[in-house]
């Protein structure tokens, strides 16, 4: 029997390990598909590529189909995003020269994102009084996970993310190059390219997304509209091939062998110990100096693949505050239909694994691991604050919107 | 006359880009700059002032250069991309063939389209020239294997050249197989027996 073809387009970053093990490990064929993957450069080719038709579906960022949707994207083509593809997963890294300025403003080793903060604003400040020019910090694309952590953490550390540092855009493999030649002086950036600045003595991990905001959503599976309407069944068998491989990528025993299969110079073409370092949740903050942070990135468990509302909601707030689209109820409306949870629990119902009931919920709320009854069985979520102890209740989202105005 | 369009082309691959630029030229169009490191776009643009900027779909810069022109004033007109968003096929073909485009608003459909469509010509001429190219060296690779096969069925069965090859060709025949691939399992394997 004949397996359907389905075109799918990444860029090499640890977190498309669930769409290519689903393919490498059999889980696409034992639903009838065959995955073909395009590796591309630039997230402007995914965007572009699935709008025209030449990809069905693709490793995204999480913002992408919804600033698809909200026509900041040059084609008008509805995108929608029925799973997610892990979370946590990035980290924020510095040149060696400015972590050594916030070792000296009492900066603690372990990444605690307040105290972290605090020692980084000292330094903005010092430089600043001395004249000093403003620190580059590079994230991958202005509509990212990463772009928004790392403006929420300064925000909160009391950085004008607009003012007081320059956020510039490098394309995720040129990172580690970009610090060593002092181009830029830190990032915040999917795996492995925060642990690859480490391996080559440029940079040191400062602290994570998953620190800022636990739990924190950040790339999708993204297709369009009009392809999700016309291959439904395609496209539920997708889902749950996905789904089988990312609780595979989860499993402690199998992380050698999908590192080995990432590592490949077709895949992502980068060392296989630099991959393991975010599987395994054992991070380098600085060469020797490991960490363990058994949830850095969460492929599976806590819901991960779970494409809640109000991870678009949050992400949408961020577009509003930042001043890339402005807000209406329509604009908001339109956010939150770009992620489609009933598609994910519509594919999945049946297969005894458990799903969550509602599609959105109060970001922020679970201080720690909590279970929660689920479709088929039950679930763990959370912990999901944001490190400042605020939360985000998409019901409330005006008043959230007004406040980070402030 | 309208006034001469200023054209920005980046790209990293020299021939391509000077392929683009003759088109350009001989389609009249006199202010046309070409810049290979992402870089240089931002201390240049203020002076060359593009009207239209070209850039190749491989290049992993299109991310930072869309960004800088959301975040530039210089150019202060907004950027509308691929030339007219109600114009899908367009898009496509420029897609397909690898090459996208940035145009500053207002200007016209018809001044801008023929700047285009050169474009996606000659990155079509241009990727038929490598996959040619990539062909021919292929070619002589896989060659090289199957004399490699032969000599060694030559040497170790004291078959003639003509017997050598008819042999690999056989036994591709029989398993359905290609005679490259025949021949390069004869050599693995033959690597793995050692002289």
């Amino acid at each position: 029997m004949g397996l359907t073809q389905i075109i799918a387009g990444y860029v090499p970053l640890l977190d498309s390990a669930v769409l290519l093990a689903a393919e490498e490990f059999g889980f696409a064929e034992s639903e009838g598909l065959q995955l073909r993957f395009v590796r591309e450069t630039s997230w402007a080719n995914i965007r572009d590529r699935v709008a025209v038709g030449h990809f069905d579906v693709a490793h995204m960022l999480g913002p992408m189909p919804i600033s698809a949707n909200l026509g900041l994207t040059p084609l008008d083509t509805a995108v929608v995003a029925p799973m997610a593809l892990g979370l946590g997963g990035a980290t924020i890294t510095m040149s060696l020269d400015v972590w050594s300025a916030m070792d000296a403003a009492g900066a603690p080793a372990d990444g605690e994102p307040g105290a972290v903060g605090r020692a980084l604003r000292d330094v903005v400040r010092r430089r600043e009084a001395a004249g000093r020019p403003r620190l580059r910090l590079a994230v991958v694309h202005p509509e990212s996970a990463h772009n928004y952590a790392l403006r929420y953490w300064l925000a909160a550390s009391g950085i004008d993310p607009d003012r007081a540092v320059d956020i510039v855009i490098v394309p995720p493999p040129l990172q580690a190059d970009a610090l060593a030649a002092k181009r830029t002086d830190g990032f915040c950036v999917g795996e492995p390219y925060g642990s690859m600045a480490v391996a080559r003595g440029v940079g040191r991990i400062v602290t994570t997304k998953g620190q800022i905001w636990q739990m924190s959503p950040d790339k999708v599976l993204g297709t369009r509209l009009q392809w999700a309407e016309r291959f439904p069944e395609q496209l539920a068998a997708l889902l749950r091939a996905a789904t089988r491989a990312a609780r595979w990528c989860e499993d402690p025993a199998n992380h050698a062998v999908l590192a080995q299969m990432l590592a490949r110079e077709d895949r992502l073409g980068v060392d296989a110990d630099l991959l393991l370092r975010a599987l395994t949740g054992r991070l380098e903050f600085a060469a020797g100096q490991e960490r363990l942070m058994a949830d850095f990135f969460v492929p599976y468990s806590r819901a991960a693949n779970f494409p809640w509302a109000s991870h678009a909601l949050w992400f949408y707030s961020q577009m509003v505050r930042w001043g890339q689209v402005r807000h209406t109820a329509e604009n908001a409306a339109r956010a939150a239909r770009s992620y489609r949870p009933d598609l994910y629990r519509a594919a999945l119902s049946g297969m005894g694994m458990p799903v969550p009931g509602g599609s959105s919920k109060i970001e922020g709320a679970l201080t720690e691991a909590t279970a929660v009854g689920a479709q088929d069985g039950h679930l763990t979520l959370g912990p999901d604050g944001f490190f400042d102890g605020m939360s985000f209740d998409p019901d409330r989202l005006d008043a959230y919107i007004v406040q980070q105005l402030k | 006359m309208p006034e001469a369009l200023s054209i920005l082309l980046i790209d990293d691959n020299a021939i391509r880009a000077s392929i683009i630029e003759a088109g350009l030229r001989e389609a009249g169009h006199t202010a046309v700059h070409i810049v290979t490191d992402i870089d240089e776009v931002a201390s240049q643009i203020g002076m060359i002032a593009p009207d239209v900027v070209i850039i190749d779909l491989e290049n992993p810069n299109r991310d930072v250069l869309e960004h800088f022109f959301a975040l530039s004033r210089i150019i202060e007109r907004p950027i509308a991309m691929f030339v007219d968003k109600s114009d899908p096929a367009e898009i496509e073909a420029a897609v397909d063939a690898g090459v996208s485009a940035y145009v500053v608003d207002g200007l016209r459909k018809d001044r801008v389209k023929p700047i285009l469509d050169m474009a996606i010509v000659r990155f079509r001429a241009f990727s038929r020239l490598r996959k040619e190219l990539e062909a021919a060296r292929s070619e002589l690779q896989g060659r090289k294997v199957i004399d490699k096969a032969k000599s060694i069925l030559m040497q170790s069965r004291g078959l003639s050249e003509d017997e050598a090859y008819s042999l690999l060709r056989t036994t591709a025949m029989n398993q359905n197989r290609k005679i490259l691939d025949i021949a390069q399992a004869l050599i693995t394997a033959s690597d793995l027996l050692g002289p």
